[in-house]
């Protein structure tokens, strides 16, 4: 399959290897392999019931796979926990959104950085020196790199279930950003989104990619064809559990199998610009 | 009057009591959504394991300090066990299953200690009674309010302000978040079973130090049904109310209609109110509107 050049190992922050993924006797994945190179944005496209979340599920750790590989930072990750997965440098966000309605969007994005807390309940307590100035320093971080950059200060005491679904993706980018993670998955963060806010969340998501204070890589999972081809660096075709092809976005738009299985005709890439 | 207002401070003292083991309930429930009927029995746990310790002559607050950590080792064993095999099997394989265990807590109970009244001898607390201005309170149930206010404070504290706590609360909201942002949701399944076996604990053994101690205080302990149906399952202030409804209720109805009806209204009348209470508020007080309807 065309385009899939090989990275050199440093590069490689997420490697699967031929993973096997039944439920059932149903297979959701057979055979998927993927890298995913340091800095890039890497898309993951494919119709409706193609795997994509399965495969986002797995990489998560939600999922364990049957058979295959999932190497992060070059560590063997399949036996690790999802949470455990998270102090590893892996973030993410839902399909649809999973925040804790309950919580302010303060708390919700505070509880993503509790893995970075490193005193105990007891110097807690006691809440002086050292302590203190870790506190102070996250504060700063939350306050000014994640809700300065979602521009979300209007709502920040606002109970996040009272939010309109638009803000609502927003709060859980910024509790995934929280974490400092090194790979995020963005599972559909359009979906369901108005035009603005569409543009809004892709200018999230290049910030995030490109700024140097973040340099964060992503993989993405979307259905809007326009931001996937105008934001990705490599796009990873998925149809019926067995990749297609990778490779850059102009390759992907010009492979006559692609265009097949899931541009389809014309006019409906043509509709999403 | 003396009457009345004597009936409402014994009855709010004991509801303290019930308010307490209610939030463990309450507890297990908000985390996992599991409707533990095994209360009862984990209160006769805690009360029989601090009566042991008492009788070989350790100090009281010291037995009961025993019985804290012993209702922390049960809780995590019993969730490890029993219940971390059952995440997402359907509610009700799992309330059958707390069902089973609190059949197994008690015969456990009963084979250890034998189903004889025990009482704390010495008593731990003296039979005079205290007095509060116009009010006259029995010492134990003065103590064991305190008691129960205190680790009420406590509990509630560690639900706001730690960050185990906001774990807990964080999956008892979104478990798939909670795991996403490095949350271990068996860590926190097993904290809330451990906490609840904790609270029952220290239930059982102010109740038992009220009335003696017998398999009976078991159903006492089965009154947090009635307490967190009442609150509205999920809510940690509607436990904490309910359980001084039910603790006041129970009294009146002792102190006013046992004449008329002698033998056991007081035990009946909780269940009576609650099932009168939710033809008008399916939800209790606080409760989510979305209840798991057994």
């Amino acid at each position: 399959m065309g385009g899939t050049t090989a990275i050199k190992a440093d590069d490689v922050l997420l490697d699967l290897k031929d993973i096997h993924m039944y439920f059932g006797k149903v297979a959701a994945l057979s055979g998927v392999s993927l890298q995913v190179r340091k800095g890039d944005i890497h898309s993951v496209i494919g119709p409706n019931g193609a795997g994509k979340t399965v495969m986002m599920n797995i990489i998560n750790g939600l999922y364990r796979p049957q058979k295959g590989e999932i190497r992060f930072k070059g560590q063997l990750i399949n036996n690790i926990r999802p949470y455990q997965r998270a102090s590893l440098g892996m973030a993410r966000t839902f399909q649809k959104v999973e925040v804790f309605g309950g919580m302010t969007v303060l708390d919700n994005i505070r509880l993503g950085r509790h893995i970075h807390f490193k005193s105990g309940i007891l110097s807690g307590a006691i809440y002086a020196g050292r302590v203190a100035r870790e506190e102070i320093e996250h504060r700063r971080f939350i306050e000014e790199e994640i809700i300065d950059l979602l521009e979300i200060e209007h709502i920040r005491h606002k109970p996040v279930g009272m939010l309109p679904y638009g803000l609502q993706k927003r709060v859980e980018l910024g509790r995934a950003l929280a974490l400092e993670p090194e790979l995020l998955i963005l599972d559909e963060p359009l979906a369901g989104l108005n035009l603005e806010e569409t543009e809004d969340m892709a200018r999230f998501v290049i910030d995030v990619n490109e700024d140097k204070r973040w340099k964060v890589t992503c993989l993405l999972v979307e259905h809007d064809m326009g931001v996937v081809m105008d934001l990705s660096h490599q796009v990873f075709v998925l149809n019926f559990g067995n990749m297609i092809m990778n490779g850059t976005p102009q390759e992907v738009q010009n492979n006559p199998q692609v265009i097949k299985a899931y541009l389809g005709e014309e006019d409906m890439y043509a509709t999403r610009r | 009057m003396d009457l009345l207002l004597m009936t409402l401070t014994t009855g709010i003292m004991v509801g303290g009591i019930y308010a307490l083991v209610a939030l463990g309930w309450v507890l297990i429930y908000k985390c996992s959504g599991v409707l533990n009927l095994a209360m009862g029995e984990m209160t006769l746990i805690g009360a029989y394991v601090s009566l042991s310790f008492y009788s070989m002559g350790v100090p009281f607050l010291l037995s009961l300090l025993f019985s804290l950590i012993i209702g922390f080792i049960l809780g995590i064993l019993t969730e490890r066990i029993f219940l971390d095999r059952l995440i997402g099997e359907p509610v009700l394989t799992v309330i059958m299953v707390t069902v089973g265990l609190s059949f197994f807590f008690k015969g456990t109970v009963e084979f250890i200690w034998g189903t004889d009244t025990r009482v704390f001898a010495p008593p731990v607390f003296s039979i005079e009674p205290v007095r509060l201005g116009p009010l006259i309170i029995g010492e134990v149930y003065l103590w064991s309010f305190v008691a129960a206010i205190i680790l009420l404070v406590v509990f509630v504290c560690f639900f706001k302000y730690t960050r185990w706590g906001l774990a807990m609360q964080a999956t008892a909201d979104d478990e798939m978040a909670a795991l996403s942002v490095g949350v271990s949701a068996r860590f926190v399944y097993a904290a809330a079973w451990a906490i609840a076996f904790m609270a029952a604990g220290v239930g059982g053994t102010l109740l038992g130090n009220i009335n003696g101690l017998n398999i009976s205080v078991g159903y006492l302990g089965l009154l947090v049904l009635p307490v967190v149906v009442l609150g509205g399952l999920n809510s940690v202030p509607g436990a904490i109310l309910g359980g001084l409804i039910i603790g006041v209720l129970q009294n009146f109805c002792g102190a006013y209609l046992d004449r008329y009806f002698p033998g056991g209204v007081k035990e009946v009348a909780p269940f009576a109110f609650m099932a009168v209470f939710l033809l008008f508020k399916p939800y209790g007080i606080w409760g989510w509107e979305r209840i798991e309807r057994v």
